[in-house]
Order: C-alpha cells, then sequence, then structure tokens
C-alpha cells in the first residue's frame, strides 16, 4: 500500500468514527482485526480479470453526512429511485451515513427491525453478533477485509419467524464528492418461515475517483422465503466491489434478482450456500457492458443440503469497447444428494470490438445428482430485425426491442415499480449512448 | 397506405447466395383484388413473397417492382411496411421480452408517426375486438412475440398483426400450412373480413382447400420461377381435381422446380 492509503486509513480515523457512533466493543475489535489483515491478504483471484490498478483504497472513508427527516431532503440521485407516496420501510445511505431512515408502525408492531447500520449496532448489538460478517469472512482477502475494517452505513433488516410482509423494503445507497468512499454493510436475517423482499439501489452523485465497497449477507431460516433485487447504476467514476452471500436453511428459498447497471469496473460475486435440505436458490443478473469498462460478475451457488434446487441465469450485452467476464459455478458438494443446479449464461454481442466470456462452471462431487448448464454468446439475429421491421418499425427501434427484449425476463422480476422503470431508463440510456 | 394499392412485377429475377430462384416473373395486382399463387414445392412461391418484402437474403438482379409508383425494391424493409405491404409469415420469428401487444402497438405508432400515435383505451378495444374475432386467448397480448406459440398459433398471430395494420397489400406466405380445418376456417374469416376495394391479397399456398374459404379472383401457377399459367377460381379447381401433371404436360416441363435445367 502507498503511503497515502496509510493516512487515509489510520487507526484513529477508525477509533473516531467508531466512537461516534457509540459501537459495541466486538464491533471495533473487528474493525482493527481486519485492517491489521489488509495489509497481509491478497486481492481475490479473479477469472480473467486483473484489478491491481483498480481503485481499491484510494478513496476517503467516514465521509459523514447530515440526516434529513423528510425525502425532500435526498438528493435527486435518491430521491428519482423511490416513489415518494410508500416511502414507510426506506433507508437511505449516502457515503458513511445514514441520512434518512423510515419504518412503518406496523413492522415494528410485528417485531421487524429496518433500520440502519449504525442504529442498529447501538440497539441490536448482540442480535447483530450473531450473523455480522459470519456468511462473508473479513479475512477472505484484501477486499473483505477493506470492507470490515472501514465499513459505514448499512442496512440491517430482520424478520421474525411466521412474519410475511407483503411490501418491498427499500434502501438506496449513494456515493458523492471526490474521492469519496461508500462502504456500507447490508445485513438482512430472515427467521424461520419469513417472507420478505428487500429492494436496493446504488447510485453516484458528481464525484471524480469514487470507490464502492459492499457486502450483502442474507440468512434465510428454514422454510422462509427472501428475495433480494438490487441495481447498481454507478457513473464510470466509480469503482465497485461487491460481494453478496446468503446461507439458506431447511426448505428455504432464496432469490436474486440483479441489475449490473454500473459504468465503471465492477466486480460482482453472488453467492449462495444451499446448507439445508429441500431449499432452493434462484439467481438472475443482467449487465450491460459499455465505453470501456471491464466488469467480472460471478454467481455462484454451493450445495450442501440433499433436495437442494439451484437456478443461476446471467444475461449480458456487450457494447463499444467493453470487457464482461460473466462466470457462473454451480458447485454440488459430496453428500448432496438429489441435488439439482441448472445454469445458464447468454451474451449479446453488439461491437466487434467488446468482449464478452461466458464461463459455466459444474464442480460436483456428488454422484446422485442433476447439474446443467447452457451458455451462448450471440450477435442479434438478422432475422429477428427482418421479421420486426417487417411491421413498419425502423432497423434501429427493431435492435432496440430485440436487445431490451433480451433482458426484459429479468427486469420484469422486479417487485418495486420505481426501481424497475428506473433500471429501464438505466438500461435506455446505457444503450443509446 | 390509403388509395387503392397497385403492385407491379416486371421480369423479376432474384438469386439466394449465387443461386437464381426467381426467373423472370411478371405480375400485376390492383385494389380489391385477390390472387392466389399455386404451385408445388420448390417453385420459388416463397422465394416471392420474401424477395418483395425486402429479405436480406434475397439479392435481385433484374426486373422492376413498382408498389403505388415507386420502386419498391429501392425501400428498405420497414419502408415497403410503411408504404402499405404486409407479409404473413411462414415462419415468424420468436422475440423473448417483447409481448405481443407492445409490438403491435409499437408498429402501428410507426405507421402514424411521432405525435399522432394511437391511444391507449383505442389500441386496447382494437386489439380486443380483433382477438375476439380470431378465436384468440386475451393470454396473448402479453405473451412474448411467438415465444412458445404453437405452429397454429403463430399463424393466427401473423394474420391479428395484420387485421390490427391494416395494410393495402396482404401477402400470406403459406398461412394455411399446420393449421387444420377450424383454424383455417377462422383464419379465413379474418382475411375475409379486411377484403375491400382499398385492399389487395397476394395468398401463396399449396394446397387448394385455403381456396374454399377465401375466393380468389385470379389463380397462378409457379414453375420453375416464373409464373407459368394464369386464370381465374376454376383453374385452382381443376389442379384440385388433377395435380400439376397436366400443366407440365401442356408445357413441356420435365422438372417443375427452380433447379430444373441447372
Amino acid at each position: 500500500m502507498s503511503i497515502d492509503t496509510q493516512l487515509r486509513f489510520r487507526k484513529e480515523s477508525i477509533a473516531e468514527f467508531s466512537k461516534a457512533n457509540q459501537e459495541p466493543d466486538w464491533f471495533y475489535e473487528k474493525r482493527l482485526a481486519a485492517l491489521n489483515a489488509v495489509n497481509v491478504l491478497a486481492l481475490p483471484a479473479l477469472e480473467k480479470t486483473k484489478i491491481d490498478n483498480w481503485n481499491i483504497d484510494r478513496a476517503t472513508p467516514f465521509l459523514t453526512e447530515a440526516k434529513t427527516d423528510s425525502t425532500e431532503g435526498l438528493d435527486e440521485v435518491v430521491r428519482e429511485q423511490i416513489d415518494e407516496r410508500s416511502v414507510q420501510n426506506l433507508v437511505v445511505v449516502k457515503n458513511a451515513s445514514a441520512v434518512f431512515a423510515a419504518v412503518s408502525d406496523e413492522l415494528k408492531a410485528q417485531g421487524v427491525i429496518f433500520t440502519d447500520l449504525a442504529a442498529a449496532l447501538r440497539e441490536h448489538g448482540d442480535l447483530l453478533k450473531r450473523y455480522y460478517m459470519q456468511a462473508v469472512a473479513f479475512d477472505e482477502h484484501k477486499l473483505t477485509a477493506l470492507h470490515a475494517a472501514l465499513v459505514s452505513g448499512g442496512v440491517f433488516l430482520y424478520v421474525p419467524k411466521n412474519v410475511e410482509i407483503t411490501e418491498p423494503l427499500q434502501a438506496v445507497f449513494e456515493v458523492s464528492g471526490d474521492e469519496a468512499l461508500l462502504c456500507p454493510h447490508v445485513l438482512v436475517v430472515a427467521e424461520a418461515n419469513s417472507r420478505v423482499a428487500y429492494v436496493d439501489t446504488f447510485v453516484s452523485a458528481q464525484g471524480r475517483q469514487m470507490v464502492s465497497n459492499s457486502v450483502v449477507e442474507v440468512f434465510v431460516g428454514a422454510g422462509a422465503q427472501v428475495q433480494v433485487a438490487s441495481v447498481r447504476s454507478f457513473s464510470e467514476e466509480v469503482h465497485d466491489y461487491t460481494f453478496r452471500r446468503a446461507v439458506v436453511e431447511r426448505d428455504g428459498k432464496m432469490e436474486w434478482i440483479l441489475g449490473e447497471m454500473n459504468e465503471g469496473n465492477s466486480v460482482a460475486n453472488n453467492t449462495t450456500v444451499l446448507k439445508g435440505s429441500g431449499s432452493a436458490a434462484d439467481t438472475k443478473t443482467i449487465n450491460v457492458g459499455t465505453g470501456s469498462q471491464r466488469q467480472n460478475i460471478t454467481s455462484q451457488v454451493q450445495h450442501i443440503g440433499t433436495h437442494s434446487e439451484s437456478n443461476l441465469l446471467s444475461k449480458a450485452v456487450m457494447r463499444d469497447e467493453a470487457v464482461t467476464i460473466l462466470n457462473g459455478i454451480t458447485k454440488i458438494e459430496k453428500g448432496a444428494e438429489k441435488a439439482n443446479g441448472e445454469q445458464a449464461e447468454n451474451i449479446l454481442m453488439l461491437s466487434p470490438k467488446a468482449r464478452g466470456d461466458a464461463n459455466p462452471i459444474l464442480l460436483i462431487d456428488e454422484d446422485d445428482v442433476k447439474a446443467g448448464h447452457a451458455a451462448s454468446v450471440g450477435r442479434i439475429s438478422e432475422e429477428s430485425v427482418y421479421y420486426l421491421m417487417s411491421r413498419g418499425v425502423t432497423r434501429k427501434e427493431a435492435e432496440r426491442l430485440i436487445i431490451l427484449g433480451f433482458l426484459e425476463p429479468v427486469v420484469a422480476e422486479i417487485p418495486l415499480e420505481e426501481v424497475k422503470s428506473r433500471l429501464r431508463q438505466a438500461l435506455e440510456r446505457k444503450l443509446a449512448r | 397506405m390509403s388509395g387503392v394499392p397497385h403492385l407491379q412485377i416486371k421480369n423479376l429475377r432474384a438469386k439466394v447466395e449465387d443461386k437464381e430462384i426467381l426467373k423472370g416473373l411478371s405480375l400485376e395486382i390492383k385494389g380489391g383484388e385477390v390472387h392466389a399463387i399455386m404451385g408445388p414445392n420448390g417453385t420459388g412461391k416463397s422465394t416471392l413473397a420474401s424477395t418483395l418484402m425486402g429479405h436480406p437474403k434475397y439479392e435481385v438482379t433484374e426486373g422492376e417492382v413498382i408498389f403505388n409508383g415507386e420502386d419498391l425494391l429501392e425501400m428498405e424493409v420497414d419502408e415497403r411496411a410503411r408504404a402499405g405491404l404486409f407479409l404473413a409469415m411462414q415462419y415468424p420469428s420468436e422475440i423473448t421480452g417483447v409481448t405481443n401487444s407492445d409490438f403491435i402497438r409499437s408498429a402501428i405508432n410507426a405507421r402514424r408517426g411521432e405525435g399522432n400515435e394511437i391511444s391507449l383505451m383505442k389500441f386496447i378495444r382494437e386489439m380486443d375486438k380483433q382477438m375476439a374475432l380470431l378465436e384468440m386467448d386475451e393470454a396473448f397480448a402479453h405473451r412474448y412475440l411467438n415465444e412458445g406459440f404453437s405452429g397454429g398459433e403463430k399463424k393466427r398471430n401473423e394474420i391479428l398483426q395484420m387485421m390490427m395494420l391494416k395494410p393495402s397489400l396482404c401477402i400470406l406466405d403459406e398461412i394455411d400450412s399446420g393449421l387444420d380445418i377450424d383454424a383455417l376456417k377462422i383464419v379465413a374469416k379474418g382475411v375475409n373480413e379486411m377484403r375491400s376495394e382499398d385492399r389487395a391479397f397476394l395468398i401463396i399456398t399449396h394446397y387448394q382447400r385455403l381456396l374454399n374459404y377465401i375466393k380468389p379472383d385470379f389463380v397462378h401457377v409457379m414453375m420453375q420461377g416464373r409464373i407459368v399459367k394464369s386464370g381465374g377460381p376454376e383453374l385452382a379447381e381443376r389442379l384440385e381435381a388433377e395435380g400439376y401433371d397436366w400443366i407440365k404436360e401442356e408445357l413441356g416441363i420435365e422438372d417443375e422446380t427452380v433447379h430444373a435445367g441447372v
């Protein structure tokens, strides 16, 4: 690490921030352990992507922001992500601070906790301790260590046993200002037989050379159902690293719907551990590569429980000189009898200079299983363009319809209308450049 | 699109890759007329349909096609459509993620132009009406375009698009293949509903049975990439009864396909 970084990440600033937020001792100690690990650990090994020269730590942590009582006080890039009529359950994080947090009385009465990370640490520290960085370990690699050392802002969602929440809960994360760091931790705990959908969006305001390093951990209890939809649409000034992991108990179901719409370099790893028997995972990811951005997106499922089922679907559209490495990993452990893992990666190439790699990987250590994969890299079918044009739409419009249609089966699954329409706009913007 | 359509094909020659398929075909079609083109497989019927629509695979090497006074062959596929041409295809593409109704609305609006878009209510009313006439389940409006449709459903969907777009020259390419008799009657009902003085039809088929339900004014027989015989509806009936051999005999044709003489 450079001297510059050491100055930014000195121990004292961690202590100050931790103290100012009245964090419990165990949390502060974890920060320090992680900080020590930062220098020893290597970057994660990524398939066909070298991130040594990406911006990992040249950003300023703990940029605190003022709270606002109403959504009117939020920045424009955040406001456009939310439906003003239904902001009962919303957490907004800007840089290192939660700037807005609301949860309905109805949910509170059912014992649901939906709050920002700092408040959760003060009010529910012991509960948090049982789960925080248990799915993703702080010392997996340099990036998780950096995350645990500098974590600030985030969301804690706890759903008690048997509680079913019908309306999706929402969070928006904003990074703003030159060299700002966004380092949020999202922790979702769904107890047995509960049900919840959580939607978040990651956006950036003005600023140069920003970094986002986020971790999402989801614990799906026995028979619980959790849906997490996430849309990232950072500007090209943000280098984004995100590690998401869900652990699913017996008969639980985890569903991921992910829109990777960043303009800048991104690494995303999305893993579901199917621990219990009869557990299930469904992961859908879409990605549009534009400009000269580099992206490495991994969707992974680990089958441990018997009769566990998984489905991975990743779709990418590649333009300009962009490069996307799309990895799908289905791992079936010894003993996961009758497991069934399916995966598909489809890439639509729109430019001869772009590169899209689909890497389906099946790792199977058990005999009595089903597993399959399908990968394709193709161009827009001239036959399809002809068909649409023969009804009177222009070539440009025909191609637009085909590209958006290619991604639509995933977009349509997003449970919040505002987020869905913003994602469609982000898509249109990326495709119209 | 307004006015009475007039299509004039003169000595049209077209090839796919290096193989000539249309070998000097001439035909004139006017508003109010229904023309049927019949002929055995491999005689160039579908190539004629695709060439008129502008499929990129077919290259015109000679001849001209004038549609309403304009050179059709100079126009892009979408321009031909907006000029009033419609081709109900034998194998329509499946387009993921684009719903039938969204697409038809885009196509209607592409014809109407910016600022003159069809109102949503009017569109839905029209769509409901035509789908009812074609006995299509409402769910088809919201399904992805042709995706997972059976052969018969695709054909019906082609006719639905035709009824919604109201073109002035409708070309039906083997719309009857793969249809059972009930579906055939429904499709014919849709076509008959649209017959008018302002519209012309070119129906390509190799079975006479479709023509029991859609009465043609003119019947043409295609062999070796050109029209070899023309007549009225009675020609279709004779073909049904006697097959094509008598024509081959009459004209001294041994191999009726486009490969003949190659």
